[in-house]
């Protein structure tokens, strides 16, 4: 199946101030990430803060700048480069392709009505033609967020969290896009509360045939509901494997590490896992060769030297390290 | 082990512009010296407002019952907290024999004043040190919750620290007055997970080193499964069930507990599906009567649920539920 959206060797690449003499630093925030998504599947892409994982997601919906290779979407109706797309096919992939944010307190305005703030994407896009219409559409995609009409006449700090996320996936579908980008989404929810969105997302994505990018931090989370994981280090992808075969059998000894520190919920368990020392280095000062390196408990001289790329470690599964395979015969 | 504090039948009410809410009902607890308490519970269910309580550190507006009674036992005889009226008295507790480390490390420290004053700071307010042994003692604590280079970081800001840096050097301030009962609200939630384990693993030394108790509030039951010996589980301001770590976690009691760990997804079967609670948590303005957990609760048992407030029953020894179900004579529903 051809993939819905693909970044090809792609970087994302900030300016930083200073450097008088000599061309001026930039961080690294994304580099040289190659990531195919096939049509209606649960990506998820995990990884610590300073990662990358958000800023890969804004590339791939045109809210970042490419600083170096592409991201390609074809949806069967319409094909874009996004590095080089013009006014009027951007204003079109925008439709195409949405985000829900991490903060339902924050993303929302206090000062529209619910159903003020589903319609907007459909003004500003001039996506109906009439009143009647929005409103129709509004009822249509609230109600599959379990939205009543009661509800649309309220602003939203009548709402708890978990409603207020419904609200945030509400608007985020109105436009009827293909690609839709989950940073963080369920982060700010309550555990309780957390388990409904998920299951929502999960419906609606079935339901209405869409395509997941699901950035997290939580693995429990991502293992539960995506079908296929990338992990990201450092603006690097470390590993990309079918979410099974990624929790079942990790390779990258950074992914082992993540799935390791997850505390677990045995009480006797206590110590067993294995840390993992240190912390993830600034981007604006990256380590040479691998940029796990610093961390990595096993490091040699080859690692310090020579950064290690992405290779095939079973089927659809890739991982970049150096010792992977010794590694895998010793566990 | 001995007896660290008594909370008995603590409430605790704020009048607010939309009326006086509830936001503490009728909460009791002990905590031994040496042991960690994890304080569970969603957002609004009140565990922070109740941690704070112990030092009366909440705002003007906070009413405390008048059944309420807090004891702390201290060295030199019991202190009762709520007779405590003026901030010169309530020097005892605050940050003297209790100390309060808070989840976003960033706000708590101030940002123009480097780590090292603040520290020093807070020792000369609390103890009888000379400014020169105050230093001494800051840089060894900071030293002792493995931040390289103490002597560096100690006139360091906060903004050129890390976030896991940040909150060890939290930690640090925290326990350099030695206190007798660390609260830690959330300490670690604003962290990635690979720094959260090497936090949880610090403050595991330090009960060990210390023999503090130590208050650990969290809505994470995965930290608490690997921190706590006891676990208190709160909603909507009331303890619902309290009891060994393994206990609650193993056979939990409380439909609301049964629903977290549910609700919770777990890398143990990738595949089960995630049940969530249904409903929202009502907002304190509209708390139900009854049980207050009965308007999203899964095992309800009929009307009595939503009018009698169930008190606390044994299910087994040193493990307590506040729910009908455990009703010695459930058989009058």
């Amino acid at each position: 199946m051809k993939p819905l959206i693909t970044a090809q060797g792609l970087s994302v690449h900030y300016a930083l101030r200073g450097g008088l003499i000599g061309p001026a630093p930039f961080v690294r925030a994304v580099e040289n990430v190659t990531i195919e998504v096939a049509p209606g599947s649960f990506f998820g892409l995990v990884g610590e803060s300073g990662s990358g994982k958000t800023t890969l997601g804004r590339a791939m919906l045109r809210a970042a700048p490419i600083s170096k290779g592409d991201v390609m979407f074809d949806d069967g109706e319409v094909e874009y480069s996004l590095k080089n797309l013009g006014k009027k096919d951007l204003k079109d992939y925008r439709k195409r392709a949405q985000l829900i944010f991490q903060d339902p307190y924050a993303a929302l305005s206090p000062r529209m009505t619910v159903r003020d703030i589903i319609a907007e994407p459909l003004e500003v896009m001039g996506l109906t033609k009439s009143r009647a219409e929005t409103d129709d559409r509004v009822r249509e995609i609230a109600a599959k967020c379990r939205l009543n009409v009661e509800h649309l006449r309220r602003f939203p700090h009548a709402f708890s969290g978990g409603q207020r996320q419904r609200i945030s996936i509400a608007r985020a579908l109105v436009s009827g896009p293909k690609f839709i980008v989950a940073d963080e989404s369920v982060a700010a929810l309550d555990v309780s509360i957390q388990a409904d969105v998920l299951n929502l997302l999960k419906a609606i994505q079935e339901e209405m045939g869409l395509t997941f990018l699901f950035i997290s931090h939580d693995l429990s989370v991502v293992a539960h509901v995506c079908d296929h994981v990338a992990v990201m280090y450092l603006g690097r992808l470390v590993e990309t494997a079918p979410t099974r075969t990624l929790f079942s059998a990790p390779r990258h000894p950074y992914t082992k590490a993540l799935l390791s520190a997850i505390p677990s919920l045995d009480p006797d368990d206590r110590g067993k896992a294995q840390k993992l020392e240190g912390e993830i280095p600034s981007p604006t000062n990256p380590p040479p060769g691998c940029k796990f390196q610093t961390r990595c408990p096993h490091a040699i001289d080859h690692c310090r030297m020579e950064e290690p790329i992405l290779e095939a470690a079973g089927t659809e599964h890739n991982v970049a390290c150096h010792k992977w395979q010794e590694l895998s015969h010793r566990s | 082990m001995s007896r660290l504090i008594d909370v008995e039948n603590l409430t605790l009410q704020f009048d607010t512009d939309e009326g006086r809410i509830t936001a503490v009902d009728n909460v009791s607890f002990s905590l031994e010296a040496g042991e960690v308490m994890g304080l569970v519970g969603e957002s609004g269910s009140g565990k922070s407002v109740t941690a704070k309580s112990l030092m009366k550190l909440n705002p003007r507006n906070a009413i405390y019952g008048p059944d309420t009674n807090i004891t702390l036992y201290l060295d030199d005889g019991p202190v009762d907290v709520m007779s405590l009226q003026t901030d010169h008295d309530m020097k005892i507790v605050r940050g003297g024999s209790i100390s309060l480390i808070f989840q976003e490390p960033m706000a708590s420290f101030a940002p123009a004043i480097s780590i090292g004053d603040q520290m020093v700071e807070q020792l000369l307010i609390h103890t009888s040190f000379s400014p020169t042994q105050a230093k001494e003692l800051s840089i060894e604590m900071l030293d002792r919750v493995g931040i390289s280079d103490a002597k560096t970081r100690f006139g360091q800001y906060a903004f050129e620290l890390s976030g896991g840096m940040r909150q060890r050097a939290m930690i640090a301030m925290a326990l350099s007055t030695k206190p007798r009962l660390l609260i830690a609200d959330e300490p670690t939630t604003a962290l990635d997970v690979t720094i959260q384990a090497q936090v949880i693993d610090l403050m595991k030394d330090i009960v060990s080193e210390f023999g503090m108790g130590i208050i650990f509030i969290t809505h994470d039951l995965g930290v608490i499964a690997q921190t706590a010996d006891t676990v208190a589980v709160m909603y909507l301001g009331r303890l619902v069930e309290h009891g060994s770590v393994r206990d609650v976690i193993r056979r939990p009691a409380h439909p609301y507990t049964r629903g977290l760990l549910a609700a919770l997804p777990t890398l143990d079967d990738i595949d089960a599906p995630l049940t969530p609670i249904p409903g929202d948590i009502p907002s304190p303005l509209e708390r139900p009567s009854g049980c207050v957990y009965n308007t999203r609760c899964q095992e309800i048992l009929g009307p009595r649920c939503a009018r009698e407030v169930p008190a606390f029953s044994n299910v087994s020894a040193d493990h307590t539920a506040a729910c009908h179900l455990h009703d010695p004579e459930r058989g009058s529903l």
